[in-house]
């Protein structure tokens, strides 16, 4: 739930996803739902040589169950606040 | 919800888990991703031949078996001579 929080502040920032098949797409978050679906507006893949079968594909939707990475802008991530939120998580997690 | 709604009647690329890729009309989907594609058309990428296109029709893909859904420029994809294009296909997901 925690992520899913994270990539909703994270829309309309350019971030990089790489897939389970090595695929990597960068693109302007537009949307995530609860699975972590995600979708890309303006995307481009990283190795277009290798990979020229998205070429005429300008948005897309991603499942979330490929995923492998999300690179996020540094800058709009508050770390100190996510380390924060992850461990109370943690500890609630563990004292029910 | 990530909805698909955005691509229903629009032309569309899905690229599955085993790595085909499938173009068609998006007719509908439903909330666990699975999706009807119309007039649908697989493309086979070979290294050494251009692409090949194989119609398929009506078409209903599970969505777990969905890893990509992109919505096509119908004119960049038109003004691309597929037969020219030389790559291989997109790997399969290994998890």
């Amino acid at each position: 739930m925690l992520i899913f929080s994270v990539f909703k502040t994270l829309t309309d920032q350019r971030v990089t996803v790489e897939l389970k098949n090595d695929l990597s797409i960068t693109g302007t978050l537009k949307s995530v739902d609860q699975f972590l679906n995600i979708r890309l507006d303006g995307i481009k893949v990283l190795d277009e040589q290798r990979y020229p079968h998205m070429m005429a594909v300008k948005n897309c939707f991603i499942r979330g169950s490929v995923v492998r990475y999300v690179q996020l802008p540094a800058e709009h991530v508050d770390t100190q606040l996510l380390e924060d939120a992850t461990r109370r998580e943690a500890a609630n997690q563990t004292k029910r | 919800m990530s909805s698909l709604q955005g691509y229903v009647d629009r032309p569309v690329l899905l690229v599955l888990q085993d790595g085909r890729a499938i173009v068609g009309t998006m007719a509908g989907f439903d909330q666990k991703s699975n999706v009807v594609l119309s007039d649908s058309k697989e493309r086979v990428y070979s290294a050494d031949e251009g692409v090949e296109e194989i119609p398929l029709g009506l078409y209903l893909v599970k969505g777990d078996q969905i890893v990509l859904i992109g919505e096509l420029d119908e004119e960049k994809d038109r003004s691309v001579d597929l037969s020219t294009i030389r790559a291989d296909p997109i790997p399969p997901i290994h998890y």
